[in-house]
């Protein structure tokens, strides 16, 4: 791909360092005295979730990532991890819980996702932001302790176990933030 | 660029405008007080500092009835430096003035392209005595709460803090002591990179957000080749006459012993032009009137351009500059 200079450098753009693709997450510009400005930057690694500081001087360039998203689903879970087809080519891929992170526990077949491609080979999804699960198991409330901010353990129906208000049961729908793994409300229809 | 319904809403609540006007009378108090006269220079000159690394806005004169897009050149100013000077050169004797200055490209958290600087010279003043000046000032407007401003040389700050001499040590020194901190990703070898470049580098990320912690602090006698446009030390040809004022980390303002010599003067922006074009940047007009009116004799004197966005940003307890500005440049 391109290069990519430090007057190009913002949140959002992907670049290669040392062999690996890293998403800007900011970039603050310093310019000492009368000096030379920097750039001081923090990155997540694409695989591996890690976040780095970088700092590079003006006019220094890293190489651009070739980084792209596309709509896919989620099919299934076999032995080697989670299968997900590419909506636009049905081509279907593999990836590790590694690779997926946190999020993999809230995947259910047939939902829609992002697949990050680098360099044409996906390495990551993303999950929508909220999705609407069903609580598999959970205990009963203890009477008189219903008020909203007891939480008690709860398991979804992908296996998942998250922290539920004590008035949750069995049965319930929740609306649940993949990001952070929280619940946000009941969804009872 | 961006249209939404909230998008004409100022940045900062406008209790923040209130401390700025109240701090602005301040310092025009201050500085009366201390029998220097407020001047206005132009915004817009023939004329601009020739920097390596400042990067005016360029804009085009154009006559009423031109035909032709404008053939005169004229630079949004980086500062009020060279109009100052040559009403110091025309007699004036303590002057100040607030002004609002133009730098390209320069946008962050300490950043804006357009920014108020309050900038005054005294005739006759050393850098020390302008350091006092600072001190006065400061205490002034953030309140009388410290001991004396400590003033740390250049040389000390970088043996105290990274434990090398920026005079004594090379660039092969210096590369390894960024490498040894774990800062080599910072640095990528390329043409334009010179000993300033690493010592730059370092001072950006060991030095200065140890400056100022616990109460302002100077750095002063900077590197000759980082003179800008104060003048060497008679008695250390490796020092140039200049200082900052530090803050917590952030730099408040800079000061020098001014350059009165017109021959380097012009060796200066000769450099200055050559490192321009090394990097890639346009190069500026060598000739200027502030030439000419050192040319005519500029009297030894000493002057300070301060930050004023960063002081109130300061006295606001605030972190960022857009906290303080009603339109940053995202919202001009």
């Amino acid at each position: 791909m391109g290069i990519v200079t430090t007057s190009d450098f913002r949140k959002g753009i992907k670049v290669e360092i040392d062999g690996q693709p890293y998403l800007m997450l900011e970039c603050e510009f310093v310019k000492p005295g009368k000096g030379q400005a920097i750039y001081r930057t923090k990155l997540r690694n694409l695989l591996t979730g890690a976040i780095i500081d970088r700092t590079y001087k003006s006019g220094d360039s890293v190489q651009s990532a070739d980084v792209r998203e596309g709509d896919a689903t989620y099919l299934y879970r076999d032995k080697s991890g989670y299968v997900f087809m590419d909506t636009e080519t049905y081509e279907q891929y593999h990836l590790t819980a590694e690779q997926i992170g946190e999020p993999a526990k809230f995947l259910k077949e047939e939902m829609p996702v992002r697949m990050v491609y680098w360099n044409n080979t996906p390495i990551t999804v993303t999950l929508p932001y909220h999705v609407v699960l069903k609580v598999t198991y959970t205990e009963p409330a203890v009477r008189g302790n219903t008020a909203g901010n007891v939480m008690k353990p709860a398991t979804l129906e992908t296996g998942a176990t998250i922290q539920v208000p004590a008035f949750v049961q069995v049965g319930d729908l929740v609306r649940v933030d993949t990001r952070t793994g929280e619940y946000i409300e009941r969804a009872n229809q | 660029m961006i249209s939404t319904c909230g998008d004409f809403l100022p940045a900062c609540p406008l209790s923040v405008l209130e401390l700025r006007a109240r701090l602005l009378k301040v310092v025009r108090d201050f500085f009366s007080e201390r029998g220097y006269l407020e001047v206005e220079t132009p915004v817009l000159s023939h004329d601009v500092s020739v920097d390596a690394h400042l990067e005016p806005f360029v804009t085009q004169w154009m006559p009423e009835d031109a035909s032709d897009t404008g053939s005169e050149t004229l630079y949004l100013q980086t500062s009020p430096e060279f109009a100052m000077k040559r009403l110091l050169a025309a007699g004036a004797k303590a002057i100040y003035q607030v002004a609002r200055a133009f730098r390209n490209g320069e946008s962050g958290r300490l950043h804006n392209p357009e920014f108020t600087i309050v900038e005054w010279y005294r005739v006759g003043a050393t850098y020390h005595q302008q350091m006092d000046e600072v001190e006065a000032l400061i205490r002034r407007i953030l309140g009388n709460k410290w001991g004396g401003f400590p003033r740390l040389s250049y040389r000390e700050a970088f043996l105290r803090h990274i434990g090398l001499d920026p005079f004594a040590s090379d660039m092969a020194a210096l590369r390894t002591a960024i490498t040894v901190r774990g800062l080599s990703h910072a640095w990528q070898a390329s043409a334009d990179e010179d000993k300033d470049t690493l010592l730059n580098l370092l001072l950006a990320e060991l030095v200065e957000p140890r400056l100022g912690q616990e109460s302002p602090e100077f750095l002063y006698d900077y590197p000759v080749s980082q003179a800008a446009l104060a003048r060497t030390r008679p008695d250390n040809p490796e020092v140039a006459e200049r200082f900052e004022l530090y803050i917590r980390g952030v730099e408040i303002c800079n000061g020098y012993g001014e350059l009165t010599d017109a021959r380097e003067l012009r060796e200066r922006v000769c450099r200055q032009n050559t490192l321009r074009v090394k990097a890639r940047r346009r190069a500026l007009p060598e000739s200027s009137r502030l030439l000419a009116a050192m040319e005519a004799g500029l009297p030894a004197c000493s002057g300070v351009a301060l930050g004023f966005d960063r002081l109130v940003m300061i006295a606001a307890g605030a972190s960022s500059l857009r906290e303080v500005m009603p339109f940053p440049h995202e919202l001009a």
